[in-house]
């Protein structure tokens, strides 16, 4: 047992930066191939339940504003008395209180006191639930079915809880709970590194295949004028500068102190192996409007915000690989169109 | 220009739409001579493909002229006679550089929806809903097709649009099904459905060495092309109570060799599996219905190859996996990467090896395909395949 611990402790510098001692040396992975891939699985880690809880999040919402608005409706499924004035006005609190919930889960990136908090409340709502089976004038029925129905979702809330608290804290993590979104995406690009590094370097050609952005124009070195367009044919501008710029490996920006919206990226470029190009990753991150739950609300009714790079990407793949974006009769359009002719061009 | 559309589940309309134009300068556009309705239409005209939308032109397997090319067109030219693979491929992405042509990564403009549903996206398609592109079909007057100098074939002087059509998709599509299968002499091997695709499927297991090949299907006019035409030993299973005991008794207890699933999700079969599945599938709990794919699988011998070129859409369920791990089965799959097989069995064509216009019960004029997918769907007067002249 001794002999293996004292292995493992100069696996390392012991074998000439390869990993592993089960394997023999012959076939052991490099640990300079192997560890940049570790870093970036570990960088993943933090996000476990994030889904349950967003679900959770619009649940407790959706939930209040029904006791809110229609607190005789709610009541009438609990089984209690809905024309009673008290029993409305309870309802109307215990509403607010979800709403409440919903919001702090909403806000957070990692929303665990949040997720604990719906689970009390839960236990609030049991034994309301509880009391509400010892009067006789109740409808025991709809109380019971309710009560089951509390019952599934605290077991929902628990797990969701548990979940979180497990979660590692991880820098991704830590930004996002300052309201700042972040981010990551990647694609395998069939070009060389240094055909997608100088393809990327010019920021002016950037408009050809990110269909958000109006123009690029570089002004020196290191500082570029970017537009894009904003919703309701508006537009935003901001002044970027490079932060670092390494050659065929990374290039590292964001938008210069005082701009209208903040942003910040990283591309990282890696040659993919056995011959199959490029590995280009790019890291975002970003100040939304109204923070993280600004972001949430939009993706109800738009698209989540890796969505946009990822589709990006796609076309930054299309245009290195066959020189322009593929269309169809239904993709040239933005949002949902028969897949048929229309005699109009692409919409870019 | 005259187009064949999707407006709701099973309602299909020839509509007058405007004529397609170049968005690529890959593209070109051609005159439709020669066009098919796919047993694979029936599944979008049946409504259990997802993402479709009122007014999606139809239609993957077709041919025609080419009236007009993008400027970065090098192979064709105006008045070039072309056949056009249904899968849509870029022919420069690493998929298509290992001939995966219908997993070609660039091809596909709704790729993340694909991804959501698969994990990963494949290939666009024509006239194949959105979610493998909403690139308009092919049962029309015109049609726009991306990568000119990657898909079309040029159709030698001298054969009819008929012997060629079937190139676009069902004859690589039976053909991939039997190589998939990677026959050695001897071998039996059981066909599930004998509609075109399993028609085509029996053919060329022969012409890749089968020693037998055995059809299973309930219609007995398709029973009988596959038996006379394509020389299949038949077996009706709505007749038989187990066409896996009728399958061991024809090959003394052995299983046949290989079991391609030449059906999909809409299959059928007789007793509770049945009336399991189609509930299932009613309440949307079970997009698909998976029984020849299970009967193929525990029909299949030891050690043998269940190859699958019939569609599935969506989840299933009571998959034998149990079989398939115990047994040392085999799986293989796949949208036909069409443009691999072209070439080679246009020269079988050439060659006489393969006559495709077997298969072909039905002629109708464009104006038609509404009641060719109701004659075909409800398979009415023996139809088999239908080719709509346009």
């Amino acid at each position: 047992m001794g002999t293996s611990i004292e292995v493992g402790a100069d696996r390392v510098s012991g074998n000439g930066g390869r990993l592993g001692t089960a394997l023999g040396p012959r076939v052991r992975p490099k640990a300079e191939v192997t560890a940049p891939y570790q870093q970036l699985a570990d960088d993943d880690r933090g996000t476990g339940g994030e889904k349950l809880a967003n679900f959770l999040g619009m649940f407790s919402i959706g939930l209040g504003l029904a006791q809110v608005t229609l607190p005789g409706v709610i009541s009438r499924l609990c089984g209690v008395d809905p024309k009673d004035d008290r029993t409305r006005r309870v309802m109307r609190l215990l509403g607010m209180r979800e709403i409440s919930h919903g919001l702090a889960i909403l806000s957070n990136q990692q929303p665990e006191k949040a997720v604990w908090s719906r689970v009390a409340g839960d236990a609030l709502d049991l034994a309301l639930l509880a009391r509400a089976l010892g009067n006789p004038d109740n409808d025991r029925g709809a109380t019971l079915f309710a009560t089951a129905n509390v019952l599934a979702v605290t077991a929902l809330d628990v797990m969701c809880a548990q979940t979180l608290s497990r979660q590692p804290k991880t820098v991704a993590n830590e930004k996002m709970d300052e309201g700042i979104i972040r981010t990551k995406r990647s694609i395998t690009v069939g070009r060389s590194v240094d055909e997608v590094y100088a393809f990327w370097r010019n920021f002016e050609q950037f408009p050809q295949f990110m269909r958000h952005l109006e123009s690029v124009t570089v002004i020196d070195e290191r500082r570029s004028h970017w537009v894009a367009k904003a919703p309701a044919g508006k537009s935003v501008e901001w002044d970027a500068e490079i932060l670092e710029d390494r050659p065929n490996e990374l290039i590292s920006w964001r938008s210069v102190e005082g701009s209208q919206i903040y942003n910040a990226g990283t591309v990282r470029f890696q040659r993919a192996p056995g011959n199959r190009g490029t590995e280009v990753r790019v890291e975002l991150e970003y100040d939304p409007p109204f923070g993280k739950l600004g972001s949430k609300v939009a993706m109800l009714f738009r698209e989540e915000p890796g969505q946009q790079v990822m589709d990006d990407l796609r076309h930054l793949k299309q245009v290195m690989e066959l020189g322009e974006i593929v269309f169809s009769d239904a993709s040239k359009q933005r949002g949902m169109h028969p897949a048929a002719p229309d005699g109009k061009g692409p919409e870019l | 220009m005259k187009a064949t559309c999707w407006m709701g589940m099973q309602k299909m309309e020839v509509k007058e739409v405007p004529d397609p134009q170049i968005l690529n300068q890959s593209d070109c556009i051609i005159r439709i001579t020669s066009t098919a309705i796919c047993g694979s239409d029936l599944h979008l005209y049946n409504g259990f493909l997802p993402l479709m939308e009122p007014g999606d032109i139809m239609g993957h397997e077709f041919m025609g002229e080419v009236v007009e090319v993008g400027r970065n067109v090098k192979k064709l030219k105006t008045g070039d006679r072309v056949v056009v693979p249904f899968p849509i491929a870029c022919g420069h992405c690493a998929a298509c550089e290992s001939e995966m042509y219908s997993l070609c990564q660039n091809s596909n403009p709704n790729a993340h929806i694909a991804e959501k549903m698969m994990g990963h996206s494949s290939a666009g398609m024509f006239g194949y809903s959105h979610l493998t592109g909403g690139f308009a079909g092919g049962q029309a007057e015109y049609a726009r097709v991306p990568f000119a100098d990657v898909g079309p074939l040029k159709v030698p002087e001298g054969m009819t649009d008929e012997q060629v059509l079937f190139l676009s998709d069902i004859l690589p599509t039976g053909y991939m099904g039997a190589e998939m299968c990677g026959i050695k002499p001897g071998d039996t091997v059981a066909v599930w459905g004998a509609g075109p695709v399993g028609q085509f499927a029996i053919a060329s297991a022969y012409l890749l060495g089968a020693e037998k090949v055995i059809a299973i299907d309930r219609f007995d006019y398709r029973l009988r092309m596959a038996k006379e035409r394509a020389g299949a030993v038949t077996i009706n299973y709505a007749e038989v109570d187990s066409v896996i005991d009728v399958l061991k008794d024809l090959t003394a207890g052995r299983g046949p060799d290989h079991c391609i699933d030449a059906v999909g999700l809409e299959g059928h079969t007789h007793g509770v599996m049945y009336v399991h599945d189609r509930a299932k599938q009613f309440l949307r709990i079970q997009p698909d219905r998976p029984i020849a794919l299970r009967e193929a699988i525990l029909a299949c011998a030891n050690g043998g190859t269940v190859s699958v070129i019939g569609v599935y859409a969506g989840l299933i369920d009571k998959f034998p996996m149990n079989a398939v791990m115990n047994r040392s089965l085999t799986i293989k799959t796949g949208q036909c990467h069409v443009h691999r097989y072209m070439k080679p069995l246009l020269e079988r064509i050439q060659k006489g090896e393969i006559d495709p216009t077997f298969v072909i019960t039905h002629r109708l004029p464009l104006d038609q395909a509404a009641m060719g997918y109701k004659i075909f769907n409800d398979k009415q007067d023996n139809c088999e395949k239908i080719v709509l002249k346009a």
